[in-house]
């Protein structure tokens, strides 16, 4: 079986003023389906463009980024746009619920651009709410909600497409011990039991350890890469 | 995609609804250029009505011929000083072109008329009987004088509403009275229907008729016999105004010799060419007020495309989200298109009763006519629907133009 993710090679060139910044060089990477990866690395170690290019939501400027076995280079803005809506979901370290609207209207917003029927996209987000403990909560707006509150509603979006792979960046960045764990808890238990692919950024050691493999960026390039954790065996269900 | 479409107008909605005074004047323009379409269209088009139906009050197919000026040593006088047209021109004229179907002529004076203990100066026209036929006078009591009237130079009148409202006590018949005009006796034979006031602005009421051989004879005091102070004629068909005007025109040429050098002395004027400068007048202010209206209209776009800019900055982060979980360019666009729509159709639906309201009340306390035409109400719908569009193009392109990772980021 083809891997998740393939990078061969990829280099990220911006152009700043007259100056080109190499924000990846020649970086490789694979990642199996079903594997939970903490991606670590210093501010400016390109582990932000990495991410951004892992979710399709930029371009490599040379070199190769499979996902799935879809060249991701080549393809347009509204088709990245699909892909996304497709097999990737978000968590982001500040939440971005949109404001005013409600936990269950977030948790939609992705099958709102699947043009899934109004009753099907609201069964759906009531059940990642569920999975993520915030049943009887979906009507409350962002800010009658703690922020753990507001990760998990941000999970649920990210749930509720039922995505091949989820894109973590410094989930638990804005919260409390006591939040980040159940947010890790609930993430890993994600991993473990739904087989579903993790990327993790962080900068936290012990939110990394959560991980079961830890990739180190430095300049562009991965520094580091090991496994912390033996996978757990492979379910039956994976695939 | 309908639930799309849908889902987002209810999302524009309550984004419209958390800032309600801000959406409200970002809609005043449109509300009061759509208002103002509305009223000023209806005004404009109730004006050209009551001037069509002054203009009615005419006649039919009426043409109207005058005198030339004279011309005392390079001095000229006013239109109709001059002594040029007479009776026996209207009479040739008839029987010369077919296509009238009747002349008739008049001659006027201001004179004093006296009934019992009350008195009133008022215009005497002494008149063929033909004029009242072709200036579809009819009568609300009494009836017309007859030729016979015309060639005994009878001492009969026909009274305005205006002189019976002056002269006679409400519910005194007027028809049977006396009445003296420069101490000559007429007796009333029939009493006008009202016509009401002339595409001048001049009471057409206040007149008394008598036949033009009586005027002539014992109440003007006229030099020159049979000259009159205007000819009047009529055809079957408005068509054939032109033809008979440039026909009367001939016959009148030759008949005062006029060389072909010469121009003419005397004027003729069709009841087409009267109402042509009317209808001018009224449609260049409908154009002026059409165009005044469009102005706010389009400031209200622009007001509209202001506050959808200072949107899509305030929720750059919003569209980066949505952005990151699949929105296509087409989404955010049509997310913001229909905002803009959605605001610019509410202005206009408001603008639309206001307008109406408007027009309403106008006719109510100024008493002026007013025409609300159902076209004009779906001209403003819709042009407040393009308005929207217009305007809401460039601010849901920008939005779309985004860069999602940028907009992520935006603080």
């Amino acid at each position: 079986m083809a891997a998740l993710i393939e990078c061969e090679d990829v280099w990220k060139i911006y152009r700043v003023g007259d100056v080109d910044v190499q924000a990846l060089r020649g970086l490789s990477l694979t990642i199996e389906q079903g594997e939970f990866v903490a991606i670590m690395g210093s501010s400016g170690s390109g582990k932000s463009t990495l991410m951004n290019m892992l979710g399709c939501l930029d371009q490599p400027t040379k070199g190769h980024y499979r996902l799935n076995g879809i060249e991701v280079g080549r393809l347009t803005p509204d088709q990245l746009a699909g892909i996304r809506n497709q097999q990737i979901g978000f968590v982001f370290q500040s939440f971005n619920l949109i404001p005013r609207t409600s936990a269950l209207e977030n948790a939609q917003l992705p099958l709102f651009y699947r043009g899934l029927s109004l009753k099907e996209q609201r069964t759906k987000a009531a059940e990642a709410l569920g999975r993520v403990g915030l049943h009887g909560r979906e009507d409350h707006y962002p800010t009658q909600l703690s922020g753990g509150q507001q990760q998990r509603v941000a999970i649920a979006r990210a749930l509720v497409t039922s995505p091949s792979l989820l894109l973590a960046d410094e989930p638990t960045g804005n919260l409390d011990t006591q939040s980040s764990q159940e947010i890790m808890k609930i993430l890993e238990t994600l991993n473990r039991d739904e087989g579903i692919t993790i990327i993790l950024v962080t900068h936290e050691i012990d939110v990394a350890a959560y991980a079961a493999r830890e990739i180190v960026i430095k300049d562009g390039q991965v520094l580091s890469d090991r496994v912390t954790k033996a996978r757990p065996p492979a379910s039956p269900v994976e695939g | 995609m309908a639930a799309f479409v849908w889902l987002t107008i209810m999302t524009a909605l309550r984004i419209l609804g958390r800032n309600r005074m801000r959406a409200g004047l970002t809609m005043l323009g449109i509300v009061i250029g759509v208002a103002a379409v509305i009223a000023m269209v209806s005004i404009g088009e109730g004006a050209k009505r009551a001037v069509q139906a002054q203009i009615a009050t005419m006649g039919t197919n009426v043409i109207i011929i005058f005198p030339g000026v004279t011309s005392a040593s390079g001095v000229r006088g006013s239109q109709g000083s001059a002594i040029t047209l007479t009776v026996s021109d209207a009479l040739e004229l008839k029987k010369r072109i077919p296509l009238l179907v009747d002349t008739g002529w008049s001659r006027r004076d201001v004179m004093q008329i006296v009934y019992g203990n009350k008195n009133w100066n008022g215009p005497i026209y002494g008149i063929s009987p033909s004029y009242l036929t072709i200036r579809d006078w009819s009568f609300t009591s009494g009836g017309p004088f007859t030729q016979t009237d015309l060639d005994s130079a009878a001492r009969v009148a026909l009274i305005g509403q205006t002189i019976v409202d002056n002269l006679f006590e409400s519910g005194e018949e007027p028809v049977g009275a006396v009445i003296r005009i420069k101490n000559v006796p007429f007796r009333i034979i029939g009493v006008l229907a009202p016509k009401g006031q002339s595409s001048q602005g001049s009471d057409q009421d206040d007149v008394i008729f008598i036949p033009f051989s009586t005027a002539e004879r014992k109440v003007f005091g006229t030099s020159f016999i049979g000259s009159v102070a205007a000819m009047f004629g009529s055809t079957d068909q408005v068509e054939d105004l032109p033809m008979a005007a440039e026909q009367i025109r001939e016959v009148l040429r030759s008949r005062h010799r006029l060389q072909a050098e010469q121009n003419d002395d005397f004027t003729i004027k069709t009841q087409v060419d009267i109402g042509k400068v009317q209808e001018g007048t009224s449609e260049t202010l409908t154009v002026m007020l059409f165009s005044i209206a469009s102005v706010s209209l389009l400031v209200g776009g622009i007001g509209i495309m202001n506050i959808l800019l200072v949107s899509v900055t305030e929720r750059t982060r919003e569209i980066g989200v949505r952005m990151a979980v699949g929105a296509k360019r087409y989404h955010i666009v049509m997310q913001f298109l229909i905002e803009a729509m959605t605001l610019s159709l509410v202005g206009g639906v408001l603008g639309i009763v206001l307008g109406v309201a408007g027009a309403k009340l106008t006719t109510l306390i100024a008493g002026w006519p007013t025409i609300i035409s159902g076209n004009v109400i779906v001209v403003s719908f819709f042009f407040s629907l393009v308005v929207g569009l217009f305007f809401g193009l460039y601010p849901a392109n920008k939005a779309a133009r985004l860069n999602p990772i940028e907009a992520l980021r935006y603080e």
